[in-house]
């Protein structure tokens, strides 16, 4: 199994505040990788720190035998390195599919524009978004904008992928959907990290799983041993009876 | 045939300059072609303008600067040095090129207004160099040895030969602004202009790009300078650094439609026929640059899109012809 992505003792401080201490895993080629922790445990921090757009203050990220711990963000793009953001960050004045061109054209394929649209049709065919092709991305509502950030995402055609919670937001029906197309990417053999609060869903899709709290990393481990871990449970949920309740839950 | 559609939005912009280019020929009249002159003059500036502020979101205030600082390297190697004003004109285009190079590494950093407010220091301040640099004359400036002209034929020879190489720069231009607006390149402005961190995510080396629309952004400017300044017959700082001519510039672009390869022609057409309406009207001849400060609040307040934008919004069907 090769090691696509190695995160090792990354530090990040904002000023007096300790965002992450030395986080360390390795990510294997083809893997769904779950992150999950209470709001403020720096999961999006680590993603800022994963591709770039904060460097840690400690520790390495080798991404396909690369350290790019330092290099800028654009150039992790250009690696194979994608992402969603938590926010929503539409191109608003642009059409969806030169939205989802962006992503083609800059991003690891480095396409020409006439490949690009192509790439975009298809990509948005599958996230379902293929008829809102024309529109601008300011009219789409926001479960379509998060469609939106996956398409981009993968128009790049990355070897990486990081969601940030794209179920966030989202209704049951539209969250069954989305679950389904993060198993047909991995399908298609892209490598995943996910950041979600919806614990069912994540418990259901990942290979493997990550809980930070306060910017420490207080377990890993598979699905089960998570739900599992007392410490989790204690730290994540605060109440296990209630956390048995959640993941009981349909 | 996928492809001739593709630059249908260019058939607008090319009509429009043949028939400014043709008005004074057909109509044989030297004021027209004055007239005619001063608008492609507007469009090429304004169109520049247009691929920073339009395409890349960055407001320059201060776009002028090009040019003068052009019109002055060109209009030097035209006079003492004996050059052609092709040559002139050229290294116009690369001065101010260069010049857009190195300022763009130091200020294309700032975001926003610290942008804009850089754009005016550096306009300020390049005229105050110049107002102390003997080589290119200091406060006098530099008159255009008469013999010049002789090269092509005298003053009114030289005059006419101006009107054809405004033209063709003008076509130039609105085929930069065309080109830029459907390439690959232009899509990472755009990207880069709805928002540059998102941009940066996916892939845009957003340094690099803005960089390269600067330059192009300038080079028309310089040679623009060059030129104007070679049929003016002189040129001094405060007639090539003018701040007020950027921010008609800026109104010039708002007004017809940013981001959009016909938006700065509508706009330079009509921005100077107001301009001639105000300047010779009693009650506003004195006042018609702060007309253009009201005109400039009113279309930010109600047209953002401008008026190209605003048809674009309203009729799909145009889309496709009003690029």
């Amino acid at each position: 199994m090769t090691i696509l992505l190695s995160v090792q003792g990354v530090t990040k401080r904002f000023g007096g505040l300790q965002a992450l201490t030395d986080v360390t895993f390795d990510l294997p080629e083809g893997q769904i990788l779950g992150l999950i922790g209470p709001n403020g445990a720096g999961k999006t921090t680590l993603f800022n720190a994963v591709n770039g757009v904060y460097p840690p203050e400690e520790g390495r990220i080798i991404f396909r035998d690369k350290d790019v711990t330092t290099m800028k963000t654009y150039y992790h793009a250009r690696m194979g390195m994608a992402r969603t953001h938590q926010i929503v960050q539409p191109l608003n004045e642009l059409t969806v599919r030169e939205n989802v061109m962006v992503g083609a054209c800059f991003g690891r394929e480095n396409q020409s524009l006439g490949h690009a649209a192509d790439i975009a049709e298809e990509v948005l065919e599958f996230v379902g978004l293929a008829k809102r092709a024309d529109q601008m991305a300011v009219s789409l509502n926001v479960a379509q904008k998060k469609r939106l950030e996956m398409a981009r995402a993968l128009a790049s055609r990355p070897f990486l992928l990081l969601l940030d919670e794209v179920l966030a937001g989202l209704n049951p029906s539209e969250i069954g959907n989305m679950v389904e197309t993060v198993k047909k990417i991995r399908e298609r053999g892209i490598t995943i990290i996910m950041i979600e609060h919806v614990m069912k869903a994540v418990m259901n899709v990942s290979d493997r799983i990550i809980v930070l709290d306060y910017g420490e990393q207080i377990a890993e481990g598979t699905p089960e041993e998570i739900s599992s871990n007392e410490k989790v449970i204690e730290a994540y949920l605060g109440d296990p009876k209630l956390a048995e309740k959640l993941l009981a839950e349909d | 045939m996928k492809n001739l559609r593709n630059h249908l939005g260019l058939l607008l912009p090319i009509l429009v300059v043949a028939a400014m280019t043709l008005w004074p020929v057909i109509t044989d009249s030297i004021a027209n072609r004055e007239n005619s002159f001063t608008i492609l003059k507007a469009i090429a500036l304004a169109s520049s303008l247009n691929i920073l502020l339009g395409y890349t979101g960055y407001v320059s205030f201060g776009h002028i600067v090009f040019y003068g600082f052009g019109g002055y390297f060109g209009l030097y190697v035209v006079n003492e040095l004996g050059w052609s004003i092709w040559a002139g004109i050229l290294i116009g285009g690369i001065a101010s090129g260069l010049l857009a190079f190195l300022l763009g590494k130091a200020i294309l950093r700032l975001r926003g207004a610290y942008f804009a407010l850089a754009t005016i220091g550096i306009n300020e301040a390049m005229r105050a160099f110049i107002n102390n640099l003997d080589l290119f004359g200091g406060p006098i400036g530099m008159v255009l040895n008469f013999s010049v002209y002789k090269e092509y034929g005298g003053a009114a020879q030289a005059s006419s030969l101006s009107f054809y190489i405004m033209a063709g720069l003008t076509f130039a231009a609105l085929v930069i602004s065309h080109l830029v607006r459907t390439s690959k390149f232009g899509l990472g402005l755009q990207a880069v202009r709805e928002n540059e961190d998102a941009a940066e995510v996916m892939g845009v080396i957003a340094p690099d790009a803005k960089t390269w629309a600067y330059v192009l952004s300038a080079i028309i400017p310089g040679m623009v300078g060059v030129l104007f300044f070679f049929k003016n017959g002189h040129i001094e700082p405060p007639v090539a650094f003018p701040l007020h001519s950027s921010i008609e510039l800026l109104v010039m672009v708002m007004l017809g439609g940013q981001g959009t390869v016909l938006g700065p022609i509508l706009g330079a057409f009509a921005y100077q026929g107001m301009r001639g309406y105000l300047v010779t009207s009693d009650i506003f001849k004195d006042i018609q640059l702060s007309v253009s400060g009201v005109l400039l609040l009113l279309i930010v307040l109600f047209i953002p899109a401008g008026a190209v934008g605003w048809f674009r919004q309203r009729i799909p069907a145009l889309r496709r012809v009003l690029a």
